[in-house]
């Protein structure tokens, strides 16, 4: 397991506020890794300094064999060289069709004129196939995706991170709002994502990360508190006092 | 491709199939084929408002499908209006000075033709010399690459500034109509160089053919505007279809998420601005022709946010809600404010439509924004729909 990513001595502020603090955080390609913490540990910033939405004020970011700096790239740069995001909120595009989702995500060149002449390929048809069986949409691939429920939504963006065919893959809140049973789905979904790439999952939900059984890295005021498995974590006396224990 | 993109979107052949069939209506009953059911001027007014639906296209693919609510657009189209109104206006005064030079002993230099031709034009602002402006004015080619070279490109400059800063929403609404503003202010100037606010005038006379009647000019001009219709369809059709289509609709209703996938949606949103700015600007050369004049005015932010009514009340995200938005409330406009409608005297009151029309106009915009949120082409969902359930 060689490290796909690091994050040394990140900082930022907003307005005088440090929602990040001399933060250093490794992962592994590929690793499994879930992050916990009160709110306002920082763990949307700590996403938002990956994917190029949020400049720190200090540190480095550094992705990949060739140790590139995240630091300098738009967003969209970032995505297209292997990161893909899942925000807390469903966020699909309600007024297509799960299809016209699936394939917007594709892995294909993304410059306008590509898109303009892009053609349907049998290769990204079956693509497209494939995730839908693995999200477990393959029987509303032409519903408009505004129409699915709360948790078919939430396969559904996994799914588009999917089809980028990331190398890393950040998962906030997967599980919010979902049932039992749809919880469980997800869980393997992550799970099997995770044999070929990195996946970082946010979760507030202990029972939720306790079944994704893998390492636990705990954030606190911006910084790593405790990093181990749950169990070794939920020991931690530290993790005790600011999280578990309130 | 192009067969398939057709076969699948039925609605623009059934547009074609109406334009053609209303080309072919106008043309046979205009008076350059001798009957004459539909004057002249009519076929005028008809030729600019296939103009003004090519510019609600544009607007509806920068709004309707993409979300940037430009509230701007009329001065591309402003701007292709006097780039091919200094070619009209030069080339035709330059003619008049041979002319009229012609008759003296010596035969005129260049020179002097050139003179002559700056006094006949900028004697009206008090100057006779040439701006740098219309340094190819005389040439036809150059003047019809402005039509497309000038809109496009201050669109291309406009929107990287705008779209690289981030600027979204209202604010960007704000900074377009900003510009239109600067622009029509600008133009008002006696020394902007382009008569201020004479505008310029005299360009339904086509150079080369003065002898051809306006009857004929008039037909050949509504041809163009319905070509230019059709292709700016079909383009734009095929623009917002597919993948590109989707990726458009991505952007209007979740930016970032887009930009998460690796698109840069940035370059997406200049894409759209700036081809749908240089279709306004060839609509707007094709319109000024007709109307014979064209003036500062013309480009007032009023316009543009007109613009923005005829797509709503026709149906944004749809192409044809677009014309018929455009057509119909252009056309109702014209008929209310030139007298056509009839005064409603309440006795205490008369009902004046040339000064009441703004005020139906306002009113059925909010009525169409809070009851028929899909506008005029709304209906057609309910039709498909009916048809459906039988």
């Amino acid at each position: 397991m060689s490290t796909l990513l690091e994050l040394s001595g990140v900082s930022v502020s907003f307005d005088g506020f440090r929602a990040i603090n001399n933060l250093s955080f490794q992962i592994g390609e590929p690793e499994l890794r879930a992050i916990i913490g009160p709110n306002g540990a920082g763990k949307t910033t700590f996403m938002d300094i990956i994917t190029g939405k949020t400049r720190p004020d200090e540190g480095r970011v550094i992705f990949g064999e060739k140790s590139v700096s995240l630091l300098k790239m738009s967003e969209s740069q970032i995505a297209r060289s292997g990161i893909g995001r899942k925000f807390q909120k469903p966020t699909v595009f309600e007024a297509q069709t799960v299809r016209e989702n699936l394939a917007m995500a594709l892995s294909n060149p993304r410059g306008p004129f590509d898109v303009l002449l892009y053609r349907k390929t049998p290769t990204g048809a079956r693509r497209i196939e494939e995730i839908a069986a693995e999200i477990g949409l393959t029987d509303h691939l032409t519903r408009r995706s505004g129409e699915l429920s709360h948790g078919q939504k939430q396969w559904l963006e996994i799914g588009m991170l999917l089809a980028q065919d990331p190398r890393l893959l950040l998962v906030d809140e997967p599980a919010a709002g979902m049932t039992p049973a749809e919880r469980e789905h997800t869980t393997d979904l992550l799970k099997r994502a995770a044999a070929t790439r990195a996946v970082v999952v946010v979760e507030h939900d202990m029972e939720f990360v306790r079944r994704l059984d893998c390492k636990v890295t705990v954030l606190n005021e911006g910084s790593v508190l405790a990093e181990g498995s749950l169990d070794h974590v939920t020991k931690n006396q530290d993790v005790i006092d600011v999280y578990l224990g309130r | 491709m192009k067969q398939g993109f057709l076969s699948k979107n039925p609605s623009v052949l059934w547009f074609l199939a109406a334009l053609g069939f209303f080309t072919l209506c106008v043309t046979v009953l205009s008076e350059a084929a001798g009957i004459g059911l539909i004057s002249t001027s009519f076929v005028k007014t008809l030729g600019k408002t296939l103009c003004l639906c090519l510019v609600a296209v544009a607007m509806d693919v920068v709004w309707g499908y993409c979300g940037i609510l430009s509230l701007g657009h009329f001065a591309f189209f402003g701007i292709g209006g006097y780039a091919i109104g200094m070619w009209l206006m030069y080339a035709r005064t330059e003619i008049i000075v041979v002319k009229s030079l012609s008759a003296a002993a010596i035969p005129p230099t260049p020179e002097e033709i050139t003179a002559s031709v700056g006094q006949q034009i900028f004697g009206v602002v008090g100057a006779t010399d040439f701006p740098w402006l219309w340094a190819f004015a005389d040439s036809l080619f150059l003047q019809l690459l402005m039509v497309v070279l000038v809109p496009g490109l201050l669109a291309l400059v406009f929107g990287w500034l705008a779209f690289r800063s981030r600027v979204t929403g209202v604010y960007l609404s704000i900074l377009t109509q900003a510009m239109t503003l600067a622009l029509s202010l600008y133009l008002f100037q006696n020394d902007s160089g382009l008569r201020g606010n004479n505008g310029l005038s005299g360009l339904q006379n086509i150079p080369g053919f003065e002898q051809t009647p306006q009857a004929l000019i008039s037909v050949w001009f509504f041809w163009a505007s319905a070509l230019a219709l059709a292709l700016g369809y079909v383009l734009f059709a095929w623009v917002v279809s597919g993948k590109m289509g989707s990726v458009v609709r991505g952007i209007r209703d979740n930016e970032s998420r887009v930009r998460f996938l690796g698109y840069h949606v940035e370059t997406y949103k200049l894409f759209v601005f700036t081809l749908t700015a240089v279709a306004s600007g060839i609509a707007g050369a094709l319109y000024y022709p007709q109307a014979g004049i064209i003036n500062p005015a013309e480009i007032a932010p009023i316009a543009s946010i007109y613009l923005a009514v005829w797509v709503a009340i026709g149906g944004r995200g749809r192409l044809y809600g677009a014309v018929l938005g455009a057509a119909l409330v252009s056309l109702l406009s014209s008929w209310f404010t030139g007298g056509g409608a009839p005064n409603i005297p309440l006795g205490f009151y008369t009902i004046q439509w040339t000064d009441w029309w703004l005020v139906l106009l306002g009113l059925s915009f909010v009525a169409v924004t809070l009851f028929f949120p899909k506008g005029i082409g709304g209906l057609f969902d309910l039709i498909v729909r009916k048809g459906d359930q039988k």
